[in-house]
């Protein structure tokens, strides 16, 4: 028994050395925090339209069928990289995209856009990046998946990948969508 | 003399490049010394290991304008940390609040200590406790007495 006790500073250490060592050796990104905004209704902002051709983003238009919210920029590289993806999405018709607009320069948004390709199907302004405050965004791109009851179901953190939609994001939909079927 | 006197003065210059833009700050210096103070315990998320006082980042700018606006609204302290915390999660605060899931962050190094301090002291008790009973030498034996003498001896008979 005593000759146990002795072991027990070993194992103490193990315990928090694995404590530490699992998320480096599973790869996971400590900078990507858990959003508290899950399950919570998305904040009701009336964000104007970027577009004369396309609607802005009101509250109501969160309602009614799973979508998902993308913040994007045009001057954030990593909305470059992700766009070709939300494009792809927006041709196969997988979901409805959302488009905000976060702290940009319209003129500079629209041309983006125009040099890309505009896969949203209503593009809010979220000027001064208070809507994006409201949302818990840290950082563009970060794409939200709502629900049809207007609330927030999943976040993810900088720019879509094939993967993440694959894998996490469209089967979500898929999920949510059949919830409420 | 005089060069030196001036390279301190231009050090003296060269303050510390500040975060905080005065184009933010509040015209009152009570409401805008709280601001400060709060916004050093508020993380920027950006650059994590900041506060939103120190960081350049926009967010943190940002950030720091909206605390103001609150402050300038009447909001207490604790109520614009709720609010961020509403947005961002604890992880917000620079100092992690003390709850149930932080009990481990703020006890256990005291608990760890602790019980390292009652290993040494079971220890030391333990190792007082033999040295009085069984590590007093034993007396020597005749033979032994016998040695010691003749080794003293040779000794003496050297010098």
């Amino acid at each position: 028994m005593s000759r146990l006790l002795y072991l027990l500073p070993l194992l103490i250490f193990a315990v928090i050395a694995g404590y530490f060592t699992v998320p480096i050796l599973t790869k996971k990104d400590p900078r990507i925090l858990p959003s508290v905004m899950i399950d919570k209704p998305a904040p009701g902002h009336d964000l104007p339209a970027l577009l004369q051709s396309k609607p802005g983003v009101a509250p109501a238009d969160l309602k009614g069928g799973v979508k998902l919210v993308n913040f994007f920029a045009s001057w954030c590289g990593p909305c470059r990289a992700e766009h070709p993806i939300l494009m792809r999405l927006s041709a196969e018709g997988a979901v409805p995209l959302v488009g905000i607009n976060y702290k940009d320069r319209p003129d500079a948004a629209i041309g983006w856009l125009r040099e890309l390709g505009d896969p949203f199907g209503r593009i809010g302004v979220d000027a001064d990046g208070r809507a994006a405050i409201d949302w818990g965004v840290y950082g563009v791109p970060e794409t939200y998946v709502v629900d049809a009851g207007g609330h927030i179901r999943y976040r993810h953190v900088g720019p879509l990948t094939g993967k993440a939609l694959k894998d996490t994001i469209l089967p979500m939909v898929e999920q949510l969508r059949r919830g409420e079927g | 003399m005089r060069n030196l006197v001036l390279a301190l003065f231009l050090c003296g210059l060269a303050l510390p490049a500040l975060a905080v833009n005065p184009s933010e700050m509040l015209e009152d210096p009570a409401q805008e010394a709280r601001a400060r103070e709060l916004s050093k315990e508020i993380r920027c998320l950006v650059c994590q290991n900041q506060s939103i006082d120190d960081s350049n980042a926009g967010l943190a700018r940002d950030l720091r304008v909206l605390l103001r606006e609150r402050i300038v609204a009447g909001d207490d302290d604790a109520e614009i940390k709720e609010f961020l915390v509403e947005r961002y999660g604890d992880f917000v605060l620079l100092k992690p609040p003390v709850k149930m899931s932080t009990y481990v962050l703020w006890y256990g190094p005291l608990a760890v200590g602790l019980l390292g301090a009652i290993g040494v002291a079971i220890f030391l008790l333990r190792r007082r406790g033999s040295d009085t009973a069984s590590v007093a030498p034993a007396p020597l034996s005749d033979e032994e007495k016998r040695r010691v003498e003749a080794l003293l001896e040779e000794q003496d008979g050297k010098a």
